[in-house]
């Protein structure tokens, strides 16, 4: 029985090599993985700026004046904030799989885009939905006597915003924002979808041309935790780093 | 100095001030006192427009600062605010907090800046703190910080916002000595306090307001020793 388990995993460990390095099937698996690596950048770079755009929209409020430049003022916010509502609705609503065909097959159907730029699109578009409201929440946990303290100094409101609460929201919303990258380069997995060729695609190719199936998977799941590791090794150190003037 | 006139202020359909008319001279020490809820620290939060003022004028050197037109931004340069609750920034040091706003508004060096800011904390008696983290001070020290900050702009008035009513009895005294200090210095000031002797001492005019009305006004140790009003003797007679 030992031997039979000893055999087995010694069997499998040649094929993992045989696999990746005699039939170099490693090059797959470094496509893949630039793959993910470039849908993920892409995808964060999005998701940020309509993150941070739509958190401001929320958290932005105008009194009531008289005068027309303050009329449209007011009412460009709240369609602004009718229209940002409705978006993180829809967006946590629905299935990203189905964002993300919906993009490839009816939005950019007759686009000549690359498919990974577009994957980008409808994975930061999924993802700023969650983001805004990270954000939103961590800007408004910021006490409000802060803003008050900046404002009675004479500093305008960008520049409040931008030296007093952004930088305390910043530091109380990393780990959220961190896992929602995390969560964000698990999710592109499913680019397969629209025939992306990312690192699980790269294992169901490998796998219909070896018929070896737990190697590839074993690969890339490594793959997969090696980055989120990575990540999440950065962020704690970035949280200490932060945390010393608490 | 300061003019105001005819002030009213509404949160929602409960009316907090109700018509006030005062006028501040250059080197006043306005004390104001009022039972809670009476409106006292809104009113003086409407004197920087942290509150917006629902009608009525607040006029700083003749200049109407509830007119949408001015920018409130360089008004709010010439009137320091110190809060009960401190509202030190925590992310910066000490002497970051001091020299954030001259430096970002008034665009003066960094050098320039901090030399000031080391002035400003040798006054408060707090030089060597200048790199330590809000978090480390006391209450007292943090408050002591916070009038530092807000003397750094250099202002024409202060406001204090119960600038004790956070501390621990202990720290009481430190904080006023520098308030005090400034008023023998001869700065202007408007002061909600719920210290009844710091106001009889350093007052020069004391304001008693009581539902959105002052009520009465005059020389502190005249109100205290001899009040006029019905209301004035019922909140004078719980607090002293």
């Amino acid at each position: 029985m030992e031997d039979f388990f000893i055999n087995l995993v010694g069997q499998q460990t040649v094929d993992f090599y045989k696999i990746f390095f005699e039939n170099r099937y490693y090059t797959a698996i470094w496509q893949g993985l630039q793959w993910t690596l470039g849908l993920t950048a892409i995808a964060l770079i999005i998701g940020l700026i309509i993150g941070v755009l739509v958190a401001l929209i929320q958290i932005t409020e105008v009194r009531r004046r008289k005068g027309i430049l303050n009329t449209i003022a007011f009412y460009t916010l709240r369609v602004l904030k009718w229209i940002s509502s409705l978006y993180i609705y829809i967006i946590r609503g629905t299935p990203s799989a189905l964002q993300i065909v919906l993009m490839w097959t009816v939005v950019f159907a007759t686009s000549s885009l690359p498919r990974i730029i577009i994957g980008g699109i409808a994975f930061g578009i999924n993802s700023g939905a969650y983001m805004a409201e990270l954000i939103r929440a961590g800007i408004q946990g910021i006490d409000k006597g802060q803003t008050e303290a900046g404002r009675s100094l004479g500093l305008s409101y960008v520049l409040t915003m931008r030296y007093i609460i952004l930088p305390q929201a910043f530091k109380q919303m990393l780990p959220a924002l961190v896992s929602e990258f995390i969560c964000l380069i698990k999710e592109t997995a499913i680019i397969g979808f629209i025939g992306g060729l990312d690192l699980m695609k790269a294992q169901s190719i490998i796998q219909s041309r070896t018929y070896n199936a737990l190697q590839p998977l074993l690969m890339v799941g490594l793959c997969y935790l090696i980055i989120t590791s990575v990540l999440t090794f950065f962020m704690k150190r970035l949280e200490k780093k932060l945390n010393k003037s608490r | 100095m300061i003019k105001v006139v005819d002030l009213h202020k509404k949160f929602g359909e409960i009316e907090v001030l109700r018509g006030i008319n005062d006028y501040v001279d250059k080197g006043e020490v306005v004390v104001i006192i009022g039972p809670s809820g009476s409106g006292k620290s809104t009113y003086l939060r409407c004197i920087n427009q942290m509150e917006e003022v629902t009608s009525g004028q607040v006029l700083i050197n003749g200049q109407d600062i509830t007119d949408a037109k001015v920018d409130i931004n360089e008004v709010r340069q010439k009137v320091g605010m110190v809060f009960q609750h401190f509202n030190l920034f925590p992310h910066m040091t000490v002497l970051k907090n001091i020299t954030l706003a001259p430096m970002k508004i008034k665009k003066i060096s960094q050098e320039q800046a901090e030399k000031e800011a080391y002035v400003l904390l040798e006054k408060v008696g707090l030089k060597d703190k200048a790199n330590e983290y809000p978090n480390k001070l006391s209450g007292g020290q943090k408050q002591r910080i916070a009038i530092a900050r807000a003397l750094a702009m250099k202002p024409e008035v202060m406001l204090f916002d119960e600038p004790t009513s956070a501390l621990d009895p202990e720290m009481v005294k430190e904080v006023l000595e520098v308030i005090k200090e400034l008023a023998y210095e001869g700065m202007t000031m408007m002061i909600v306090t719920h210290e009844m002797g710091f106001a009889k001492e350093v007052g020069t005019r004391l304001l008693f307001i009581d539902q959105g009305n002052i009520i009465e006004q005059g020389n502190p140790k005249d109100i205290f020793e001899s009040p006029k009003e019905e209301r004035t003797k019922a909140f004078l007679g719980k607090v002293l």
